[in-house]
């Protein structure tokens, strides 16, 4: 990736990890799906703090409930019991202030918009002038390498620089907060392992909270500092394993490192003992 | 199998249709004419034909589908030309002349169909030319079968004939097209899928409102509606509200359906993008939901386009005023003035191609973000 | 700013079963039609009343809102009949008439029948067979399918008056003529329809029967035909419903002999509106038996070949 103009010239020391405010508090979540085969627990008893500035991954097989997690904290849908906070206050709140900007997995862009156009969505929404609009989206496809696609439609991109946009679109709301749902899921590992790195030194440049599903070990590991281990029926948490690979951008070599490889070691064992590997 | 048997091209079609240009040669051409050599023009249509058949086995693509395409055309003309000369009943080399005539184009045309070009001009020219050839085909033989075996008018009228009427009737033709096109299938056009577009928004707001209605729209779109016409007369009179009354209630239905499908074509991933953002109703609707739904409204627009033109010309056949391109049907067929009966049905014809064109023209423009009309 | 955050209760209801269907399913259609039938007799009223009034004054007779609403769901002639006069019509005409008599409707309702029936079968073969030669002949599909597509804008039932009298003049009548113009509107929808489904297998498919080395024949029997299935009848669906226009189309020329199309025609010629909506709603419900059928056959044929509805 480029040169990159940080987003805010925030103090560096200002967000530094010290300050653990939680950003997102999950307290005895659960959630149960009525079928007509009986209900299905999607999510069961689910406890979790993610702290501000955190790269948090959910990582497990299908059916786990990791997507409907990161779903409920966008208020995509409604828990059936327990309680959860999104920057202190509830997920729809949260929604209506604006306060994430989440991304699919597809690019769920608008064919009928130009890719700059697809960008300025969220803001025409919010209502923003015209001249904040240019200005962000400017600043935003700068920040994923999309300067010169401005007037593309996204049909005539591949499909990494289709995600890329998307992540651009996410980011033009400058939320403090990043849901993203196996976002580079359904792209071929070179193109995939070319944004993982990208979007740790994003997320080192502009400090904000990642919220990350994946069913990739490697991603999982070589992205976040703290792991979520999922497993199925009913879907809830195995076990949270923390990063100790140094915060900020990491060299895509870090994953030949013992430490890398203890770390993943863990995170396949917890899946294992989830019977996430049962048939 | 069939494939074989029915590519165009291949060696059988040719020396058929040089051996019935031969054969044309040395036989009778009519009564007075003892054989085709003896007409100079119609000798040099056949010596034609004769050559482009020989181009078409030896030549490469190009001089022959040249050769093909000139020889075959001129020979067609020529053996209309020769109607006359032959009177009401002509000989064996007439025919053999015809039928080689339209081997060989019907060769040309398959020689043409398998070229292969990357050009995309040349292609779109292609894609032309051949439904264009077929359709000139089907006039000359239709003249000169018409002509040449004395169908009677009051059957079918000789395209000649249809021609002439086109031409001569120009003034009647064009109060039919004023009264039924202009007014009735035009107004009827717009009142019916416009309200079709107003409920299906309504519609799309309450989901009962939905789940009730669309099922009877699909039905409704299914019916003969076209039977409201008698209703519809007695209702608003024998002037071109009644048929646009008609056109409203038979365009409704379908644009109804389609748009309320194409509102909820978005995907669930668009609107829970739409969700994230916090979109209110009426920002959901005119950024994603609408945009989407624009293939299915232009697919009713389409499919209305058809149906107004015949629910407004049905709608003539009970009751009129004197004037209307259904009224005029109608009544010259009473007359058994077939030709004048054609000629309207081609103004009818030009007519709804035309609608149906322009509605496909501005599709083309408003979605042209959609697969199946981007490049 | 509240920083309490609340549990949302959800309340979640089955999207399956009996119950599901009645609530989702049956109940909506069913308050639309009753409200379609309710709003009918108001128009009923309001279209019906002056001519009431008329009535009422001619016979110096005093009346008050209740007589003259009462006194307009049935009149003789009215602008509109009400629904009750129209399934009393149609009662009257299929139960308690003769089915030979020139006045049933079930006399006219089985001519017309019978030409839709004849006319959808041709026109079946007719567009099926001619998919067939386009798929297998580049020439026909570059010459003929344009014109088969551009011929569906064109008002194909406007040809019908013609058809009909000229057939007529060569000595052919009855029913040919009609199930004509009903298989011209009907062999349109069928060959577009099975066009695209016999070129619908994808490319894998056909590599596949490449590898196998199979023959023309084969490709087709084993793998286009049976892809082009599912298309030809969501096609015939749409042809039974115009076969079933022509007919009524073709009846309206000769005038008003037999069928639902001649019950419109003498209906709108003496004013019988009552007449004209029987037949009206007639000529509907033989529309949705006839789409029926061809549903149901469809999804036996589905179910046959192990499609899941």
């Amino acid at each position: 990736m480029a040169k990159v103009i940080p987003l805010e010239t925030r103090s560096m020391t200002e967000a530094r990890p010290t300050s653990r405010t939680s950003v997102i508090d999950i307290s005895k979540l659960s959630l149960t799906f009525e079928t007509t085969d009986g209900p299905v627990h999607a999510l069961k008893d689910i406890d979790l703090a993610i702290g501000k500035g955190d790269f948090v991954s959910f990582i497990g097989p299908s059916g786990c409930g990791k997507t409907t997690l990161l779903r409920v904290i966008a208020d995509l849908e409604r828990q059936t019991a327990g309680s959860i906070t999104v920057n202190g206050t509830t997920p729809e709140m949260a929604r209506l202030n604006r306060a994430y900007g989440y991304v699919f997995q597809a690019p769920a862009l608008y064919p009928w918009r130009t890719i700059a156009r697809n960008v300025a969505l969220p803001l025409e929404i919010m209502g923003l002038p015209k001249s904040e609009q240019d200005t962000r989206v400017r600043r935003n496809m700068e920040l994923v390498n999309l300067q010169g696609f401005e007037k593309k439609f996204p049909w005539q991109l591949s499909g990494g620089m289709q995600q890329r946009a998307s992540i651009a679109r996410a980011l033009a709301v400058e939320p403090d907060l990043l849901l993203m749902d196996e976002p580079f899921g359904a792209l071929d590992e070179i193109v995939r392992d070319h944004l993982n790195e990208q979007l740790l030194k994003l997320w080192a440049k502009t400090e904000k909270t990642v919220v990350f599903v994946t069913h990739s070990i490697p991603e999982a590991v070589y992205l976040s500092t703290k792991i979520v281990v999922m497993s199925p029926r009913p879907g809830r948490i195995h076990d949270i394993v923390e990063s100790n690979l140094p915060r900020g951008p990491r060299p895509l070599d870090i994953r030949e490192t013992p430490e890398f490889l203890k770390i993943a070691h863990r995170v396949r064992e917890g899946l294992r003992a989830g019977h996430s590997y049962d048939d | 199998m069939t494939g074989q048997l029915l590519r165009g091209g291949t060696p059988p079609l040719p020396v058929i249709a040089f051996l019935c240009a031969f054969i044309a040669l040395f036989r009778p051409l009519g009564a007075n004419i003892a054989y085709g050599a003896a007409e100079p023009l119609f000798a040099l249509a056949m010596v034609g034909l004769a050559f482009g058949a020989y181009a078409m086995m030896r030549f490469g693509d190009r001089a022959a589908i040249v050769a093909g395409l000139v020889a075959s055309h001129f020979a067609g003309a020529v053996v209309i030309a020769e109607l006359p000369e032959v009177g009401s009943h002509p000989f064996g080399a007439f025919w053999s002349g015809l039928v080689a005539a339209w081997l060989l184009a019907w060769a040309t045309v398959g020689r043409i169909a398998a070229v292969r070009t990357r050009n995309p001009t040349w292609s779109r020219i292609i894609g032309i030319a051949i439904p264009a050839l077929f359709g000139i085909w089907i006039l000359i033989l239709w003249e000169a079968l018409v002509r040449g075996l004395g169908v009677p008018s009051v059957l079918l009228p000789a395209p000649s004939a249809i021609g002439a009427k086109l031409v001569s009737e120009v003034p009647t033709l064009a109060a039919d097209f004023r009264q039924t096109f202009l007014k009735a299938v035009l107004i009827g056009w717009v009142l019916g899928c416009g309200s079709g577009f107003l409920v299906a928004l309504l519609v799309d707001r309450v989901p009962f409102l939905r789940r009730g209605l669309l099922p009877i729209g699909n039905f409704v779109s299914a019916l003969p509606i076209v039977g409201v016409a008698p209703i519809m007369v007695m209702w608003f009179g024998f002037d071109w509200p009644s048929k646009a009354a008609v056109v409203v209630i038979m365009t409704f239905f379908p644009m109804l359906v389609n748009t309320v499908a194409g509102l909820e074509a978005a995907g669930r991933m668009e609107r829970d993008l739409m969700r994230t953002y916090a979109a209110d109703h009426r920002q959901e609707l005119l950024k994603l939901r609408l945009p989407a739904a624009m293939p299915f409204i232009f697919n009713a627009l389409k499919i209305n386009s058809t149906l107004a033109l015949i629910g407004a010309i049905v709608a003539e056949f009970f009751g009129t005023p004197i004037v209307g391109m259904g009224f005029r049907i109608s009544t010259e067929v009473g007359r058994m003035a077939i030709d004048m009966v054609w000629a309207e049905i081609a103004v009818a014809a030009l007519a709804g191609s035309l609608f149906y064109g322009a509605v496909a023209f501005v599709e083309r423009v408003v979605t042209f973000w959609h697969p199946s009309v981007r490049r | 700013m509240t920083t309490e955050a609340v549990a949302a209760p959800a309340k979640i209801l089955p999207d399956s079963g009996f119950s599901a269907w009645l609530r989702l399913r049956f109940l909506p259609v069913a308050v639309i039609v009753l409200a379609i039938i309710v709003f009918w007799y108001v128009m009923v009223a309001v279209l019906n009343a002056p001519f009431q009034r008329q009535l009422f004054a001619t016979a110096g007779q005093d009346y008050g809102t209740t007589d003259l609403i009462v006194a307009t769901m049935d009149q003789e002639r009215p602008v509109l009949p009400s629904p009750h006069q129209v399934v009393a019509e149609i009662w009257k005409t299929t139960v308690e008439t003769p089915v030979t008599s020139k006045r049933s409707l079930v006399y006219h309702g089985w001519v017309t029948l019978s030409s839709t029936l004849v006319g959808f079968v041709l026109g079946t073969l007719l567009g099926v067979g001619l998919a067939v030669l386009i798929v297998h002949s580049r020439t026909l599909d570059k010459s003929l399918m344009p014109w088969v597509i551009s011929s569906q804008t064109i008002p194909i039932l406007a040809i019908a008056p013609m058809i009909i009298v000229v057939l007529n003049a060569v000595g052919i009548t009855g029913l040919l003529p009609k199930a004509f113009i009903s298989t011209y509107l009907s062999f349109f929808p069928v060959t577009v329809g099975v066009v695209t489904g016999l070129r619908s297998p994808e490319i894998i498919h056909l590599d596949l029967m490449r590898t196998y080395s199979a023959t023309p024949s084969q490709v087709f029997w084993k793998l286009r035909l049976p892809a082009a299935i599912p298309f030809l009848f969501t096609s015939m669906k749409v042809a039974i419903a115009a076969s079933l226009v022509g007919a009524i189309v073709g009846e309206l020329p000769t005038g008003a002999v037999a069928g639902l199309g001649a019950r419109l025609l003498a209906g709108s010629y003496y004013g019988q509106t009552v007449q004209i909506w029987s037949a009206l709603v007639a000529a509907a419900l033989m529309a949705a038996v006839l789409i029926m059928i061809v549903e149901a056959a469809d999804r036996r044929v589905r179910a046959r070949m192990g499609v899941r509805a």
